[in-house]
């Protein structure tokens, strides 16, 4: 009965135009992320010192750093994820647009966090299949109509270059899919409830290298519509895609500019050690 | 031959015996059940109540325990869920993980898994003279909850511990509230609940000790929640204390029925949990 419905779903409306949600609200100029003399510990031991970055709209974005220097802390206060840590305690203020994230209410962060996307480090496609995967967001958004849901489905399948290999299978568990497909997946998912920012955390590391490269490719085209925050590992991946780039030493903030000047001149001493390998 | 080796091959062993004491206990539990009770269990006995002396050896059935188990359990199962699945999801979601409410919670119900049904019909024996009630349905399936709700939790909880922080992440970084993420919670923790909910049915319709108090005993099925209810395992007792070697017998029968009965359960369990589980994330 579902292959049967989904076939007549296919042949019907497979021509008409996506438009996107009137529930979800969009300012008229894509906002940036400001980070306002932020600081964050955790059991008391400063994990974030002092940091203040803007994070431009448009753009790529990576935080590059050694290990435990607390890049994917950033990145978890930049949606409040960082909540759940136990013993955390934060100071300065987080900024989207006009609305802090930092001081915001229950009611609020819900609106926030959906206008900041997440791809997580290891793909989590959730216990559901991969329509309901693409449609769990925006069903709590209380975007509703099975219609309605299935061009949202297609569109963002579409979008990450997914839908012609599960076209034919949308109702089978996500789980099935292979690691690079789940990882698109999980960023369909996230584009699904219109976020303006994208955040990923080293979202290629646990992919192999075309899985990896198809990510990637994304990330740079999706760029014209979402502005995107990514923490990476790999110097390499950070040269290709990077606009914008925001270096990280124990903490601190210590050299923040565009990535040509910031890898082709770096101004401190500590990321040219960063950037030559001495550090790691 | 090398040390290590020898020391599997002495593990080995010990495996195999384990296995194989736990095979000889259950196929003779099954094969005296089996042979004393097949033989005498007839279709009149499943679907008719006692006649007058059916338990010095005359005609009628056992329905009346049947239906009373299945009430009993199906009712206290239902109740126990939808008690202690909140529970669990306040443990595992709401607090965190090294909090002392969660710590104390724990403990509390480990110790009360360990209490004997006895303990909890006592209990309930005495809440029951003090509110002035009489041994009824209403009894039974109150103090089943009682005895099923440790083991919910327990067992759900184990589960649920190991539930993968990057889900809740994911379900929240799409600006879903920890209300709302309970919808993939559930999802995830499929197997635990089905596990959790097969071995609370099978102690709870196993249970003699806490109904005997509670429930009582009746040679109809009842009506209504105040009247009092026949239990399966209430009725092998009866049936077994009795000198005639015919009504014995039909107590292996009585007991054939309750096996079957938590076989079929079990079955049913596992099938749901197998549908439920193909979406998991591992």
């Amino acid at each position: 009965m579902k292959r049967f419905l989904l076939r007549r779903f296919l042949a019907n409306d497979s021509n008409e135009p996506f438009v996107p949600n009137e529930k979800f609200q969009h300012p008229e100029v894509a906002s940036e992320l400001v980070v306002d003399h932020f600081n964050l510990s955790i059991d008391g031991s400063p994990i974030l010192k002092d940091v203040s970055v803007t994070i431009p709209a448009n753009k790529i974005t990576c935080i590059i750093g050694p290990s435990g220097c607390g890049k994917s802390t950033l990145l978890k206060s930049l949606n409040r994820l960082s909540d759940s840590i136990e013993g955390v305690k934060t100071s300065g203020d987080i900024r989207l647009g006009d609305t802090s994230i930092v001081n915001c209410s229950e009611s609020d962060l819900v609106e926030l966090r959906r206008r900041i996307g997440l791809v997580p480090q290891r793909p989590t496609p959730l216990p559901m299949s991969i329509f309901g995967n693409i449609a769990y967001g925006c069903k709590i958004h209380g975007v509703g109509g099975r219609r309605q849901l299935r061009r949202i489905v297609r569109h963002y399948l579409k979008v990450v270059g997914l839908w012609d290999e599960v076209k034919d299978r949308l109702h089978s568990p996500a789980v099935k899919l292979s690691i690079g497909q789940q990882q698109r997946l999980c960023l369909a998912r996230s584009l699904a409830v219109e976020p303006e920012f994208i955040l990923a955390d080293e979202a290629t590391s646990a992919l192999d290298p075309v899985s990896s490269k198809i990510v990637e490719d994304l990330f740079v085209k999706l760029k014209e519509q979402y502005s995107i925050v990514m923490v990476t590992h790999t110097l390499r991946q950070a040269l290709r895609i990077a606009d914008y780039v925001i270096f990280i030493y124990m903490g601190e903030v210590i050299e923040v500019g565009d990535a040509q000047q910031v890898f082709k001149n770096p101004q401190h001493e500590l990321t040219q050690k960063y950037l030559s390998g001495a550090i790691s | 031959m090398k040390k290590s080796i020898v020391k599997e091959q002495f593990a080995r062993l010990l495996m195999y015996l384990s296995i194989l004491i736990v095979l000889i206990l259950v196929t003779s539990i099954i094969w005296t059940i089996f042979s004393r009770g097949a033989k005498c269990l007839t279709w009149e006995m499943v679907t008719s109540l006692p006649g007058g002396g059916f338990y010095i050896g005359k005609e009628g059935g056992f329905l009346n325990a049947i239906v009373g188990s299945l009430y009993i359990v199906l009712a206290s199962t239902a109740i126990g869920l939808i008690i202690s699945v909140p529970v669990v999801f306040f443990l595992n979601v709401y607090l965190k993980t090294k909090s002392k409410l969660a710590y104390v919670a724990r403990l509390a119900f480990d110790v009360l898994f360990g209490i004997p049904s006895i303990v909890y019909g006592a209990f309930a024996f005495t809440l029951m003279i003090y509110f002035g009630l009489r041994t009824s349905l209403l009894g039974g399936i109150l103090v089943e909850t009682l005895l099923i709700i440790p083991i919910l939790i327990r067992s759900m909880d184990e589960v649920a511990k190991n539930f993968p922080r990057e889900l809740l992440e994911a379900s929240y970084s799409l600006g879903a509230t920890r209300w709302e993420t309970m919808n993939v919670v559930m999802r995830q923790i499929a197997p635990g609940i089905a596990t959790a909910t097969l071995l609370s049915v099978g102690r709870s319709i196993g249970d003699a000790a806490g109904v005997m108090f509670t429930a009582g005993f009746s040679d109809t099925i009842p009506t209504s929640l105040s009247q009092q209810v026949a239990t399966l395992p209430l009725s092998i007792f009866f049936q077994l204390s009795a000198p005639q070697i015919e009504v014995q017998n039909r107590a292996y029968a009585a007991a054939l029925v309750l096996t079957i009965i938590v076989l079929i359960i079990s079955l049913l369990g596992r099938f749901i949990t197998n549908r439920f589980s193909k979406h998991n994330l591992r």
